[in-house]
């Protein structure tokens, strides 16, 4: 099991008012999954997110990352499995908008240490990867959305880690770019890539394997979707 | 590293105007300190130059009463100071360095004449035969002294050009009759230092500093002395050294062997040698204190100039917050977002004192130009000044490198 959340709580201080934003949130993947969260606008699907990507600690629960328990993890080893073992990915792309495609795909490289021609080399592979090999050298401003999420996909992948984290990919794409981005995703998947992805859109949540649905803080396993998924399989 | 320096220039390019006006306060800094520091430099090595008088490498020892130089009164020589013979001069000619050594009466007098034009203040001189080779003097025209201007005890006089004009103002002197002291001596020659040497004057102070050189000087045969003045009078003695480093040391060996044949009771009678090195050194002083003042002013600009990159760098923190929080996501560390930070700020107040060291050493030259003040260009000053300027840049983009790199990467995603 690659990701193992049990009875996660997720309070937040509001005005000395406490706001409860998950409540006991359990949530079991595995390693090759892909899975798509569901939910409105409010309902904790971004906070989950971070927990998930070691960004933001939970009030209480237990949550084990293959294998480790990351909750007892300090800062520094934080940043370390965020380095290797989590790629993420932002509905808003979140590009350096001074740095070529190139030059983003290799920023994680740098802090892992990688060397410079190296780094060359892996980033051109992740945007091979991706199909966008021959747009490497062009700076983010170049690019359409569709291609600054695949550039943004390639940078999440360089480090080759075991889980995907997509938070809303195509909220900000056309259908067609958002297609383009799905069948990355299929790809990736069947690579082996664990893919977590959230979304508002059921079209594009019925591309993975299995999908939840997160209402007020409390995930419920969709099992019509299944079925449906099922179906079209 | 490299990385990081490569994205600073990105950023600092990115933001050009920005960029520059923050780094005005290091260039105004950093440019007048170094205009301030050449032109102490310059003015330095000048008044060292000045006082040495480029490298004759000769140095007087004179008998002093306290801290002047002994006056002879009526009473005649006073008792307990012998008379240098030359068998004392041998021993001084052999100080290590000591390369040559003569005797010579000195005093300073008003009253020479040519018909009814006076020199104030200058000095007459009884020398020896060897006293122009020792203080490598040339005649520059007529001749010099010959062994008979000795054995008959011919009044004749040498001038330097300071004398020479003063006395004759531009008519020919070689021939003429000056009168010393009433008494006629005969022009026979003009003498001058062999290396050709004017003290630059730059300011009143250094008109006084050097005016004493200036006022001309009449050399005689040391044995008509008596005819002028006086019988037994106290010799100085001026010797040459190898090189202007030698000039203290052998200056004050000579001035001990000298002191040691005193047996007067007065305690404050002693032989003592013109320290020029060390009056150098101690003018260069009193210049380096008043412009030390200006170096503060120069500090306090820079402390400013430090502000303002830290201003600055708290501005592009909050500009780029969601970049540091995107950086954090994707694996960087605490110490890799600091590290991005102060190579930005050390790399922008680095470049600013590039910058100021340029514009000192146009400013240094300007001035230079203007004031005709010397300046002299100090390399390790520029080194100095640009590894102080990227100081400034650590030192005033820890607390805004601190805040990016202690940034919650979740609020930094969310910030608009
Ligand atoms: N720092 C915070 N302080 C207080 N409340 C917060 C904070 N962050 C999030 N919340 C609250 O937590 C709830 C869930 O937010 P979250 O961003 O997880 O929603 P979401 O499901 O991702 O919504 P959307 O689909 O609009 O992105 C919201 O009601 C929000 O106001
Ligand atoms: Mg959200």
């Amino acid at each position: 099991m690659i990701l193992d959340l049990q009875h996660i709580f997720k309070d937040y201080n509001q005005d000395k008012l406490l706001v409860p934003v998950l409540k006991d949130v359990n949530l079991q993947v595995e390693e090759g999954e892909y899975v798509a969260i569901m939910g409105p606008s409010g309902s904790g699907k971004t906070t989950l997110m971070n927990i998930i990507g070691c960004l933001d600690r939970p009030t209480s629960g237990e949550f084990k990352l293959a294998g480790t328990d990351i909750l007892a993890l300090k800062d520094k080893e934080l940043s370390n499995v965020r380095l290797n073992s989590i790629g993420f990915v932002f509905q808003s792309f979140h590009l350096m908008p001074r740095e070529s495609a190139l030059e983003n795909v290799s920023l994680p490289l740098s802090y892992a240490g990688v060397k410079k021609k190296e780094r060359k080399e892996r980033a051109l592979k992740a945007l091979t990867r991706v199909g966008l090999e021959e747009r490497a050298t062009f700076m983010p401003t170049q690019l359409s959305g569709g291609q600054k999420q695949r550039v943004a996909i390639a940078r999440a992948m360089v480090n080759n880690p075991k889980i995907l984290l997509a938070d809303e990919p195509t909220g900000a794409l056309d259908s067609k770019s958002g297609a383009q981005i799905m069948e990355l995703f299929q790809k990736l998947n069947d690579e082996g890539v664990t893919i977590v992805m959230i979304t508002h859109d059921s079209k594009i949540a019925s591309h993975a394997k299995r999908v939840y649905n997160i209402i007020d803080g409390e995930i419920s396993q969709a099992d019509e979707k299944e079925e449906k998924n099922e179906e079209k399989d | 590293m490299l990385e990081n320096i490569r994205l600073s220039f990105k950023g600092i390019w990115s933001h050009k105007m920005r960029s520059f006006l923050t780094m005005l306060g290091i260039i105004i800094g950093i440019a007048a300190i170094i205009a301030i520091v050449s032109t102490i430099k310059g003015t330095n090595e000048q008044i060292k130059e000045n006082l040495i008088g480029a490298g004759d490498n000769t140095v007087e020892i004179s008998l002093y009463q306290g801290d002047w130089t002994y006056e002879m009164g009526y009473e005649g020589i006073p008792t307990g100071v012998p008379v240098i013979n030359s068998q004392v001069l041998d021993e001084i000619k052999d100080i290590e360095n000591v390369v040559g050594a003569s005797l010579y009466l000195s005093r300073q007098e008003f009253e020479v004449y040519h018909l009814n034009t006076s020199i104030s203040g200058g000095y007459v001189l009884g020398v020896d035969n060897s006293y122009f080779d020792t203080c490598n003097y040339i005649i520059k025209r007529g001749r010099g002294f010959c062994e008979k201007d000795f054995s008959e005890y011919r009044k004749v006089a040498l001038l330097d050009k300071d004398s020479a004009e003063a006395l004759f103002q531009g008519e020919d002197p070689l021939g003429k009759t000056i009168e010393i002291k009433r008494q006629p001596y005969v022009v026979v020659g003009i003498v001058a230092k062999a290396k050709e040497f004017e003290p630059t004057i730059n300011s009143i102070d250094d008109y006084y500093t050097y005016s004493q050189d200036a006022s001309g000087k009449i050399y005689v045969p040391d044995c008509t002395w008596p005819v002028i003045y006086q019988y037994d009078e106290p010799q100085n003695v001026v010797i040459e050294v190898e090189s202007t480093d030698d000039m203290t040391n052998a200056g004050k060996k000579t001035a001990d062997i000298l002191n040691g044949y005193l047996s007067t009771t007065d305690e404050t009678l002693k032989y003592k040698a013109e320290d020029l090195l060390k009056q150098a050194q101690d003018i260069q002083e009193l210049s380096k204190s008043t412009n030390s003042m200006l170096i503060w002013i120069a500090g306090i600009s820079l402390i400013v100039g430090g502000i303002g990159v830290m201003n600055i760098m708290l501005v592009s923190v909050t500009e780029r917050t969601q970049e540091i929080g995107l950086k954090k996501a994707i694996g960087a560390k605490k110490s890799n977002i600091l590290g991005q930070f102060l190579t930005e700020a050390a790399v922008l107040t680095s470049m600013g004192g590039i910058m100021g060291v340029i514009v000192g050493i146009i400013l240094a030259e300007v001035i230079s130009r203007l004031s005709e003040m010397p300046v002299a260009i100090s390399i390790p000053a520029a080194i100095a000044a640009v590894v102080f300027s990227m100081a400034i840049g650590i030192i005033f983009g820890v607390f805004p490198s601190y805040k990016a790199a202690a940034l919650d990467p979740i609020e930094a995603l969310r910030h608009e």
